[in-house]
Parts: structure tokens; sequence; C-alpha cells
């Protein structure tokens, strides 16, 4: 038996396309996934991502224990309402997720895990709790829907629909949130497009998204959702990145903050890790489109290289074939770098993503 | 949509037209294109080429994924789509229209052996169950 999101039946009403994600029946598209990623880079669309779960941390203290929880650190959450990018390792230095943490107060945080790792994250964060934290109160949050409004319109959009949230909200910068009534709105996302995910309780979504729709916001699945993160070059946990990867290796070294004093599960492994793989991005040149699992293939002073994609596709933005993919640390983009496509060798460039943000092709 | 009545078909769900040469035209069908979701990419086998029935042919790329076609009778390629290569979601707008290659069949008595328009529906009711 599948899961349903709060939103299962307004998919259904929309005439979505369903699939089972990761045990969750959701939608795929509502007719094209190009027109939907489109619609995301070029105006604004909403995504239900009610399967992702909020976990609320409560209690004296939740900074001290998310200060060892996860790899980024909380002490950059200085102002209520702001927000931080992290990856919760094993103590091997292995990616158990990625998440957001949102700092709401001294006593009450907020982090939002992914669908398919929802159980095991809990597990992992009750199992941290009892051996560092024993009075901290973890709460899932089964009984909220979230849906993320993404694209150039998105903030203006919803403003028509939440009353008085544009004051509430307009001064957000990125990866800021408030709560505004019954509304929790964050100004992040996964598509590289301005906008915001909303936190609702769950009987209230089908509402707020048919006055979304009305408002001309276009529902989007999960297919553009995937096109638009990738173009984003935003890693995609169980693709990019998994407990057998660090992020040092999984382009997320950024999150990482191996500089302060703060220990925290996973630091001993990363600062003893000899790092050997880079994940980068991948143009396509040739006719054809890439996909997770081909293999690279690079000639590097005279020896031959062997890398994988993690993530491929077609980019609706830039027209032509993208990846992510996984390679030795040597590999420069000067090299000549080929990926095996059923029988052929097609010829791709080695670029920095993001390969689009806010609308505009970078590469 | 309704399934033409003077092509045939594969289980696979390729569609055959007989032209008035005596080549065929060979495309997949609109359920096929359905469940591919937007084309973004075909790759079409080159003249010359010759293929026995169901060999792989072609290869039809959505943004979802890949899918192989596969010849629905011997023969050999006589003529390419090109335009389609520029536009494949001419597939998804025209997909009993967008034919990929066509064939000088080696056997024609193959032919006889595909399904017809009735028999194809009859795949597609089994395939919603």
């Amino acid at each position: 038996m599948l899961k349903k999101t709060p939103l299962n039946q307004a998919h259904r009403e929309m005439n979505a396309k369903m699939v089972d994600f990761g045990g969750w029946d959701m939608p795929l598209h509502y007719g094209s996934q190009l027109e939907e990623h489109h619609k995301v880079r070029q105006d604004a669309g909403m995504f239900d991502v009610s399967h992702m779960l909020p976990v609320d941390i409560k209690g004296d203290n939740a900074r001290g224990f998310l200060r060892q929880l996860v790899a980024n650190n909380v002490d950059k959450l200085t102002i209520p309402g702001k927000a931080l990018y992290t990856c919760m390792l094993t103590p091997q230095g292995g990616i158990i997720d990625d998440l957001i943490v949102y700092f709401l107060s001294e006593s009450w945080f907020r982090v939002v895990v992914n669908a398919g790792t929802a159980d095991k994250d809990v597990e992992w964060i009750l199992k941290q709790r009892d051996a560092l934290a024993t009075a901290l109160e973890i709460t899932p949050r089964r009984d909220l829907a979230m849906i993320a409004v993404q694209g150039p319109n998105a903030r203006a959009k919803l403003w028509q629909v939440i009353p008085d949230s544009q004051a509430a909200t307009e001064e957000l910068k990125l990866f800021q949130s408030t709560t505004h009534n019954q509304f929790f709105i964050a100004r992040t996302g996964y598509t590289g497009e301005d906008g915001f995910e909303i936190i609702v309780p769950a009987d209230e979504a089908p509402a707020f998204w048919k006055a979304l729709y009305a408002a001309g916001v276009a529902p989007a699945g999960l297919g553009a959702r995937d096109t638009l993160r990738l173009e984003a070059g935003m890693n995609l946990y169980g693709q990019d990145m998994d407990e057998t990867k660090t992020p040092l290796e999984s382009g997320l070294g950024w999150t990482v903050d191996l500089k302060s004093e703060r220990d925290f599960i996973g630091k001993q492994a990363l600062l003893d890790a000899k790092v050997t793989q880079q994940l980068v991005g991948l143009v396509l040149l040739d006719r054809g489109v890439l996909r997770s699992h081909q293999k690279v293939v690079a000639q590097h002073n005279g020896s031959e290289l062997e890398g994988e994609i993690t993530s491929g596709g077609f980019s609706p933005t830039i027209n032509q074939s993208i990846a992510l993919a996984r390679i030795p640390a040597e590999i420069s983009p000067d090299d000549d770098v080929h990926v095996l496509v059923r029988d052929k060798k097609l010829r791709v460039k080695v670029v920095k993503y993001p390969f689009v943000r806010n609308g505009k092709v970078l590469i | 949509m309704s399934i033409p009545s003077d092509l045939k078909y594969t289980k696979s769900h390729e569609w055959v037209k007989s032209e008035a040469d005596g080549t065929v035209s060979i495309g997949i069908t609109h359920h096929a294109q359905e469940l591919l979701g937007d084309m973004v990419f075909v790759e079409l086998p080159q003249v010359g080429d010759t293929f026995t029935q169901k060999q792989e042919c072609a290869v039809a790329e959505s943004v979802k994924a890949a899918a192989d076609v596969y010849s629905p009778i011997s023969g050999e390629v006589v003529e390419i789509n090109t335009p389609l290569v520029d536009n494949p979601e001419n597939i998804n707008q025209d997909a009993f229209g967008a034919w990929l290659f066509k064939l000088k069949p080696s056997n024609p008595a193959e032919l006889d052996g595909l399904l017809d328009a009735a028999g194809y529906q009859e795949v597609l009711d089994n395939e919603d169950h």
C-alpha cells in the first residue's frame, strides 16, 4: 500500500500521472514535464513535497545537540528563522541524509529530511538524542504538509493567496523563514529559482493548493523537479550521494565545517580522509541523453581514468543533455572526456555547476 | 485516442504502415509515447542497415527514459525520417504520423503475423489490469 500525501486527491483531480516514488504515490507530471519545467523557470510552479518530513527538536540546548549531529555548523544560525543546508554523517563520514535545519528559537529547531530516508533519519536522531541529550523532545511532524512554490513570479503569486503575507515575507532573504498565522514560510527551494517552501497543517493543504492554482501557479511533478534540480546543480540523495560517500567527494565540501573547534559525528573521518574523487558537471557535446550509471572515461596524462554519472538527463533550459558525475579528483576540464552510451562513446565537456540559476544558463 | 485501423502493431508498441511502393514505415504508438512522456532524442538506424524481426533498430528517449525500438519485421532500411532528429516532440504530437524509418521487407509474410488494431487494443487492455 503506497503512502499518500494530503494532496493525493488534488493531484488526481488535476489528472496527474502518478508513480511509486520510494513507497509514496506521487505525481510524475500533470501532462507535460517539459512545460512544467519551463513554467517554473519563467513564471511559477508548485510541487507537493509533503513526502519530506519536518522533525521538530525542542528543549534546552537543542543547538548543542545539533552542533554534534550535523556536519555544517549551526552556530551560523544567529537570527531566528535562519536556515542551514547540511549533511548528517555516519562516524565514518558517509552521508546519512542531506537536510535543512531551521533555527526557530534556542529551544526549538526544525529539520526537514528526505522522504526515502525519513524513517532511518528519525531512528538515527533518536539514537543520538538518547546518547547525547536525553531531555530533548524529537517530534516527526506527519501532521504537516509542505508545498514548494518556485519561479520568478512565485513570491508575488503566493502573496495574492495568503492574506497579509507580503508584509510578513517580503524582507526574507534566501534561507530565511518566518511563521505567518498557520503558515511556516521559508525562502528556500530545490529548483535554482526564487520562491518559497511553505509548511501548512495537513488538513488545510488541499484548499491552499487549489488557491495557488487559481492564482496561476502551475502544478509540477517529480519529473520537472528532477530536471530543475539537476540544472541547478543540486544533489539528490541516493543518486549523487549516500552512506558510502562523504560530502567531500560529493561536491558538498562547502557545507562541512572542519575549521571550528566543534566536534561532530563523522568529523574525524573527514579529517583523515584522502579525497580521491570529485563531483563535476558534464555537458554532452554529441547528440543523445546522459543517464545515471553511464560510465565516464577520461584521458589524463596518457592514462585512462574512469568515473560514473550519478544523475543525468535532458536539460530543457539548455536544450542539451547534462549530468553530475563522480570522477577521479585529478581529472581537469581540459582533459578529453567521454561517456559510454550503449555502444557509443559520446564527447562531453567537464564544467563547474550549477548549469542554470534564476532562469539564466551559466555554462 | 483511437488506434488507426490501417496500421499493424507489435506487442512492444511499434506500428507498421504498408506503403504503396512495397516498403513499410515504422514508428512507435501513441500509447508508447504516453508511457515515455516528453520525447527529447531519437537515434535512428542508417540507410542500408538490415534487421531481423524483433531486433533492436532504434532508440527513443524521453525526459524519463530510453526505450529500444524493435524492428517489427525483417528487412533493409531504405529511408530515415531525418527531420525527426531535430523535432523528437513530433512523436508526442502525432505518434502515428511520426515515422522513424522505412524498411524494404525481406520476408513480407511476417506482416501477416503482426497485430491488427483490435489485437493491439487487446494488448493495451491487458496492460491496464
